[in-house]
């Protein structure tokens, strides 16, 4: 019993740190339908700058200053490597988010030496807690609400604030907003700032409880986020959350199926046999919008 | 002669927009047939159920005396569904072709918005359009045992771009041609393809009047040559009055008048429709 | 071939010598050229956005690597899990037709290297045939993310212990012919004639001949029509999933004796190889060639390598110049520098190389020919 309930719980809180990430995938897909396959690489660069920041700074100056780097690094990529090709067809975008990602673990590994980073502990969040009998750390009781408020915040910014009702407008018609005066690049901006700034609270949250940070750390995270997003409907961001929690509890469980089956090498090949199944029978995801296309 | 075409209650819905409504009609074989209506009136969807892009939510269609398409709305399509005899056809088996199926029938094609292959040249997009006929497979392709087969494609193209004035370009990008010439490349790889009825979709979309004039003239003609039955969607009104031999008027999604071009003319609906409601107060 | 000369003149460079990196690159370039012209056959010319070419080379190299491992080596190499349950191997079948050792033993290993390369193409293909039932009938960017999943999931059962027995697990596969069990020994052992870059140029050139042929072919105009314009395509009568299905799985086929080469290359088969990295690498390279160029995807290849492997090596390495040390210059550098020049290319290139042009060695001739012509 004690075993299921710490099971659960760390599937909970891994859900909620890929909801985070897939809360980016979401968004960007929404707007430019692109998966941007970069994100898991920021998410990992969030984590190695926690590291390096928390080695000089004080924690209460550094992890708002990740935050802030992250998301400079979002809105960097984005008008670098993202908007020049806006006319472009969609495989040159996405070609474009895998060399990104390519530069980025790259550079990644000569920053390290490709030697695994340790994360650092963070006070409170890495301090142990009993619940219901088993012993587990703070972060995992914490996240799943952080993701809720966060979440509930985000709803709010784009169903009841001017840019969200732009973001949404976007999303349904990218040259029609930009006919009725909608700055498309700013709103595109905005959501990579929004993507990017959740990824590193993510980051926090996901190498507190596994502090291992290499330059591919980033990779098996982001595309479990994307998966989790089309799984919800990719656009939706309630579909997103629940995606990632379903895929972070079931990956979980997995994990924690009795050694002797030997199963756990497919708690990632589980992810995708799960997107496979879905694109196959439910394409448009449990809150998705099916689309026909004009002939 | 008997029909070429022929729609039978056909409905198709998008959720809960009706786009084409029960619509009825015969395409007499080797007549030219128009479609007309306002813009959206649904012409396009009408072609698209037909050539099998999309499945018409109710309805049956014949070709050559053939059922090709068969469906009747079944479930959440059931019960959205807003037009009539929603199980007339519910008893007999659904078909469902995909547009290639339907091609290989006989019937061919050309877009409104211009479709050619833009990495290709004009021979090349007619030579395409003859690769279905072909008799061969990819391994005999693959390793050039079907020469002979690839000679009579070439050569067939060749003579059907000679045949429609284009053989002067024949090694050019399909994209780099005017746009006149764009719109005849259309009907010339929609031909290659062997077609016993083809269905042409603004084809005097963009053009002057002086080309819609010769297009009627090219119309007439490319029956004659190629024994062919032609259905028709048009705006440019000289052109339908000119060209068919039968006109139907839709207007969202509805039929409202059919009759040859002096009736529908001056049909009273079809001037509503194009031109709005009269005042009543003005009158 | 090259590699043979040193043996006959004494002072050639050290670059002509077969130690030299330049034989490296050649034998990795030739085996990912192969793979390079597959995925372009499948993005470029198809336009069907597929990032599963590592889980296709992670099953040709597996079926190559099972049925190459001679009964006199599974002990050993399975010792994990106690002999392999798969008895059967290629090499031995054929030593038992033709003998061991000499012409006979020479015929078999030739004939047991063709038949599995084949063999490890097939089912490469089988399976892209069945992962292509639901997934090709998705759209660009689902069909990129399905076929990136499906390499991750092959990744992962191939890694399984409990089919140790049969894919030794986590473990390498090894003992299997290479490319360097095609050198010509004598008796006591001293090389006389070097084989092992031109088996691996041979079986690539003949494959991407084979791809060519089928481009220019009928069904090559088809497969450009349903990259140009889908709709149109099926309009005009091509059987748009028969078509994607074709493309995708002699695609798959090669990829899959792409992969059989590349675990000869490295002497050794193992699933952690296969990563969704290298299918990025393998994009990335048809990208630099050009999408829609066999010629530009070779030579992109052989240039990517060669950088990578040989010419950027000593960005890794600290340099000086003079008693000046260069900074930056430690490892990993040259692939950031890499990165960067990719993503150059990608940004303000898109073209590549070649764009979708072919190099035309006829008109190639017959240009400097115009051009002498005109000069006398």
């Amino acid at each position: 019993m004690e075993y299921v309930i710490s099971v659960l719980l760390s599937g909970i809180s891994v859900g909620g740190q890929y909801a985070l990430i897939a809360i980016g995938y979401t968004l960007v897909y929404g707007i430019l339908r692109l998966i941007n396959f970069a994100h898991g690489d920021v998410f990992m660069v969030a984590g190695l700058m926690g590291i390096y920041f928390t080695a000089t700074m004080p924690i209460t100056v550094s992890i708002p200053l990740v935050l802030i780097m992250t998301v400079i690094l979002g809105f960097v990529i984005e008008r670098a490597a993202y908007k020049p090709l806006r006319s472009a067809p969609r495989m040159s975008v996405m070609i474009s988010a895998i060399g990104v990602s390519y530069l980025l673990q790259n550079t990644a590994t000569y920053v390290t030496g490709g030697q695994p980073m340790t994360y650092p502990e963070i006070p409170f969040l890495s301090s142990t807690v009993g619940v219901a009998g088993t012993q587990t750390k703070w972060v995992v009781i914490i996240t799943p609400f952080l993701v809720l408020a966060l979440v509930y915040l985000l709803t709010l910014l784009i169903n009841h604030t001017k840019v969200g009702m732009a973001m949404r407008a976007v999303s349904k018609d990218f040259a029609t907003s930009r006919l009725m005066g909608i700055r498309v690049n700013s709103v595109i901006s905005v959501t990579f700032i929004i993507g990017s700034a959740l990824a590193a609270v993510g980051s926090v949250l996901y190498f507190t409880n596994y502090p291992a940070i290499t330059p591919t750390a980033g990779a098996m995270p982001g595309l479990k986020a994307f998966v989790a997003a089309v799984f919800g409907g990719i656009g939706s961001i309630p579909g997103a959350v629940i995606g990632a929690f379903l895929i972070g509890i079931c990956e979980t469980i997995i994990k924690g199926l009795p050694s002797s089956w030997d199963v756990s090498v497919f708690s990632d090949a589980f992810t995708f046999a799960l997107l496979i199944i879905i694109l196959i029978f439910k394409p448009q995801g449990l809150f998705g919008e099916a689309a026909t296309d004009k002939v | 002669m008997g029909n070429a075409l022929h729609l039978e209650n056909v409905t198709m819905q998008f959720g809960g927009v009706v786009s084409v409504n029960n619509l009825t009609l015969d395409v007499p074989e080797h007549q030219i047939i128009a479609l007309i209506g306002p813009n959206g009136a649904g012409k396009t969807t009408a072609f698209n159920c037909i050539t099998g892009v999309y499945q018409p939510t109710n309805g049956l269609i014949e070709f050559m005396g053939r059922p090709i398409v068969r469906n009747h709305p079944v479930g959440k399509a059931l019960r959205n569904y807003k037009g009539e005899c929603a199980d007339k056809f519910a008893s007999d088996p659904v078909l469902n072709p995909t547009p290639d199926q339907i091609t290989g029938m006989g019937i061919a094609r050309t877009f409104q918005n211009i479709r050619l292959w833009k990495s290709m040249t004009v021979f090349e997009n007619v030579l395409v359009a003859k690769h279905q006929h072909a008799h061969q497979n990819v391994f005999s392709a693959t390793f050039r045992k079907n020469l002979a087969e690839e000679k009579r494609m070439r050569e067939e193209t060749m003579e059907l771009l000679s045949e429609q004035g284009l053989d002067a370009y024949k090694d050019e990008l399909a994209v780099s041609l005017p746009y006149g010439l764009q719109r005849r490349l259309e009907i010339a790889r929609a031909l290659a393809t062997n077609p016993k009825l083809l269905l042409l979709d603004e084809p005097a979309a963009g053009m002057n009047p002086q080309e819609t004039i010769e297009l009627a003239d090219f119309v007439r003609q490319t029956r004659e040559k190629y024994d062919l039955t032609v259905f028709l969607i048009e705006h440019h009104m000289d052109l339908v009055m000119n060209v068919s031999d039968y006109i139907y008027v839709i207007d969202f999604g509805s039929e409202i008048a059919r009759g040859i071009p002096e009736e529908v003319q001056n049909n009273r609906h079809v001037i509503e429709a194009y031109l709005g409601v009269a005042d009543e107060e003005a009158i | 071939m090259l590699e043979n000369l040193s043996a006959f003149i004494p002072n050639l460079p050290q670059v002509f010598q077969p130690t030299s990196p330049l034989f490296t690159v050649l034998k990795k370039a030739a085996v990912y050229s192969l793979v390079a012209v597959s995925m372009n056959l499948l993005n470029g010319f198809t336009g069907l956005f597929s990032l599963g070419q590592a889980g296709f080379m992670l099953l040709g190299a597996y079926t190559y690597a099972i049925l190459m491992v001679p009964a006199s080596q599974k002990e050993q190499v399975y010792y994990l899990f106690g002999g392999c349950a798969f008895d059967f191997s290629l090499p031995d079948a054929f030593a038992a037709i033709f003998g061991e050792g000499g012409a006979g033993g020479a015929v078999g290993m030739i004939l047991s290297c063709l038949i599995a390369l084949i063999l490890a193409g097939c089912v490469a293909g089988f399976f892209a045939y069945l992962i292509g039932i639901p997934v090709l009938r998705l759209k660009s960017d689902y069909l990129a993310i399905a076929t990136l999943g499906f390499a991750e999931i092959l990744r992962a059962i191939f890694q399984w212990q409990k089919l140790g027995p049969v894919t030794n697990g986590a473990n390498m596969i090894k003992g299997f012919t290479t490319f360097s069990s095609f050198n010509i020994t004598n008796a006591s052992g001293a090389t006389l004639l070097r084989l092992s870059t031109f088996v691996p140029f041979l079986v690539s050139s003949v494959c991407i001949l084979l791809i060519v042929l089928l481009i220019n072919s009928s069904y090559g105009r088809a497969f450009k029509s349903i990259r140009d314009d889908e709709i149109a395509a099926e309009a005009m009568g091509i059987n748009l999933f028969k078509h994607k299905m074709m493309s995708f799985v002699i695609s798959s086929f090669f990829a899959g004796v792409g992969g059989a080469l590349f675990a000869m290359y490295v002497a050794n088969a193992q699933a952690k190889a296969f990563t969704s990295v290298m299918t990025y690498e393998i994009l990335l390279i048809v990208v630099i060639g050009g999408i829609g160029s066999v010629s530009g995807s070779v030579l992109a290849t052989f240039l990517y390598v060669a950088c990578s492997e040989w010419w950027l090596r000593f960005l890794d390495s600290e340099q000086y110049i003079g008693a000046f040390k260069v900074p930056l210059l430690r490892n990993g550098f040259r692939m950031v520098i890499f990165s960067i020049v990719i993503m150059v290319i990608v940004l303000f290139f898109s073209q590549g190389i070649m764009g979708d042009k072919e190099i035309n060695l006829g008109a190639l001739i017959g240009k400097i020919r115009a051009k002498r012509e005109r000069k006398q």
